[in-house]
């Protein structure tokens, strides 16, 4: 199986988070919870259910990654960027001034 | 410009408290995700790639100056200091949160504004011409229009739940700059034999995944029907349109399937039934409404300006603004002024909270408080004297807003694409940047001339790629972004839809192959004055094709 992280966005604030090994909410993709088998994707699913029932979250879903030496890597654009948390335009070229750390 | 009677001040107040309400619900659980959806969309509110996205309605472009400095106010307290204008004339904040979102309405309601039915399957934030009101080639005011068809279709019983969502525009020009053959409804005024003024209904355009011009199902509409025709119109949508498949739910493909001929008749037919009732418009609502869009005391100054015509000759960069970014205005001694939104390596359409505080100053000074925005991604200062063009500049170009391009290549239509949007395959932003860096010589556009390029990060369409000269649609191939380039769109009268040259290119290959087309329209074109369109309609698309994939090795394997 391809190994997935779960995410979905915070429903506060619609920032994206992704679920850690304790099965809480980070905003750091870096700290993501590696699903490797059919089990873990369940049991990450039940507990973004049980999020999405406490008001946490909104639009949970699992999204493939690939696991490389340096950690977790998204294999797709909309997730790459998604991961970085803003978007990839330049900041001193654009007129986007955002003030979201990293 | 329109302002809200105690009807609409109260309806809007109302609408705000009840999302209020429905978003407390949200946060206390009362209401799941799947009921609530319904309810943000309604109020414009979506959830976007990295956030929330409120949507708020301008309608048909007309903004004015205080308006703008409250949005400059939500941009700072509310988002992350900008906002996007959209190619629907409304405008975009990307960043807030939900929990603010009532207090952001709140805030809009105080300046006549709200987001509502900027989404969702309703009909929409109807647009018109920009340069409504003061372009010289007006047959009449198509605000008076947008305004009446706006107060006929707000929360509108009959057709707050169409099969999909609907999109209305109107020009009064001759010379159409609303793209109304690319609308669910486009309305164009003309004058018949007798020399009345009324509308030619055009119905079923659209861009998306099956793009169409609209056919004009009616050459002359008396204006006092429009109403009563439009109500027509969507009852058969209404009643016809497919609700069983999202891809074929838009009025084009239900005017695609049954014919024009029988679409028109099932039209006329509902018409012949409502025509002289309760819709057909009074000639004293149509003045009340036409009180509110009386020109501004224009003063009487002469054609000329003795200034301006000094400023052109000693200040070449102030020349080459006035060239692109002014239009001839309706009035002697006055001119329309584009803001182009569009700067060197910059996003199209956005624009940060200073920015919009300085173009409010401006259209406080220069403009008596009124701009427009455009469904170019720019904005209008619709009345500047031509004496007051040079100082005008100079303020403009001090803060990066005197950008010399509007019209020409680098004034680039695009969609937020994957940078923020949730449907998009693939970004737009970058691209448009790319080009903006790679055409930024002005003498190199100049030469180029008028030349539309429009890039959608999916086949939604929302940056108009089928419209554009050049058009560059976003694709997604096993997660990796591609873009598929069309040739020969149009928006205008010529209105026409883009070809597919041929396989999707690499996104580092993007701005190479647009260099390629650009170079082989200079070298075919009959002189300087043929436009790329009319070179590609004359030549056709193989030299094009040639010089693009003629040798294979200049491309890579492409998703098609």
């Amino acid at each position: 199986m391809t190994v997935q992280v779960a995410t979905a966005n915070r429903l506060r604030d619609g920032v994206i988070v992704w679920l850690k090994p304790d099965l809480t909410w980070s905003e750091d993709f870096a700290e993501s919870k590696p699903l490797r088998d059919e089990a873990e994707a369940k049991a990450a699913l039940d507990a973004a259910g049980v999020a999405v029932k406490a008001r946490l979250v909104v639009g949970p879903y699992l999204a493939e990654v690939d696991e490389t030496p340096e950690g977790l890597k998204p294999n797709s654009a909309r997730e790459r960027i998604r991961a970085i948390a803003k978007p990839t335009i330049i900041p001193d070229q654009g007129s986007w001034t955002g003030r979201i750390a990293g | 410009m329109y302002r809200y009677d105690e009807f609409d001040a109260t309806f809007v107040a109302e609408r705000v408290k009840q999302f209020r309400g429905q978003v407390e619900r949200r946060l206390a659980g009362e209401l799941n995700e799947d009921e609530f959806r319904p309810l943000r969309l309604q109020n414009g509110l979506y959830l976007q790639l990295h956030a929330y996205m409120l949507r708020i309605a301008v309608p048909y472009g007309v903004l004015s100056s205080k308006q703008l400095r409250k949005l400059a106010f939500i941009a700072r307290r509310y988002d992350k200091g900008f906002g996007h204008f959209t190619t629907r004339q409304n405008i975009q904040f990307n960043w807030p949160e939900l929990v603010d979102i009532p207090d952001v309405l709140d805030h809009l309601a105080s300046v006549e504004m709200h987001a509502i039915q900027t989404s969702g399957n309703c009909i929409r934030n109807v647009t018109a011409d920009h340069f409504a009101g003061v372009a010289p080639d007006e047959i009449e005011d198509p605000r008076i229009w947008a305004e009446i068809i706006r107060q006929w279709s707000t929360l509108h019983p009959e057709f707050a739940f169409l099969p999909r969502k609907f999109k209305i525009a109107v020009t009064g020009a001759s010379h159409d700059r609303a793209a109304v053959k690319f609308h669910d409804i486009g309305l164009k005024m003309v004058k018949n034999e007798a020399g009345e003024i009324g509308f030619e209904v055009i119905v079923g355009g659209g861009m998306g995944r099956t793009p169409y011009v609209g056919p004009t199902i009616r050459e002359f509409l008396p204006k006092q029907h429009l109403l009563s025709y439009l109500e027509a119109v969507l009852r058969v949508y209404n009643l016809l349109g497919r609700r069983d498949n999202l891809y074929k739910a838009r009025i084009k493909i239900l005017v695609s399937a049954t014919g024009v001929p029988e679409f028109s008749r099932l039209v006329e037919e509902e018409w012949a039934r409502i025509k002289d009732g309760a819709l057909t418009l009074p000639a004293e609502e149509v003045a009340r409404i036409e009180r509110y869009f009386q020109p501004p005391q224009y003063e009487k100054l002469p054609a000329i300006s003795p200034e301006l015509e000094g400023a052109k000759v000693s200040d070449a960069s102030f020349a080459r603004w006035l060239k692109a970014n002014t239009h001839p205005h309706k009035v002697d001694g006055y001119s329309i002024v584009t803001i182009s939104l569009k700067p060197d390596g910059g996003a199209p359409g956005d624009a940060s909270a200073d920015q919009m505080d300085l173009i409010a100053d401006l259209a406080d000074e220069y403009s008596g408080k009124e701009l427009r925005v455009t469904h170019h991604q720019n904005l209008v200062l619709p009345n500047v004297r031509k004496q007051d063009l040079y100082a005008l500049w100079q303020r403009l170009a001090a803060v990066r807003l005197a950008q010399p391009n509007v019209g020409l290549l680098t004034d680039i239509i695009a969609c937020p694409g994957l940078d923020y949007c949730n449907l998009a395959n693939a970004r737009s932003i970058p691209i448009a940047q790319r080009l903006s860096r790679r055409f930024n010589d002005f003498q190199r556009l100049e030469e180029i001339g008028d030349l539309r390029l429009n890039i959608s990060g999916c086949i939604n369409a929302c940056g108009h790629h089928h419209a554009g000269n050049i058009g560059i649609l976003g694709v997604d191939k096993q997660g990796e972004e591609f873009y598929q380039i069309t040739l020969g769109g149009s928006s205008k009268d010529d209105s026409s839809i883009g070809k597919i040259v041929g396989p999707a290119f690499a996104i580092d290959q993007v701005a190479d192959a647009v260099e390629t087309i650009v170079n082989v329209y200079l070298e075919k074109r009959t002189s300087n004055d043929e436009r790329f369109l009319e070179t590609y309609r004359r030549v056709g698309i193989d030299p094009f094709k040639e010089k693009l994939y003629g040798n294979s090795q200049a491309r890579r394997p492409a998703a098609e």
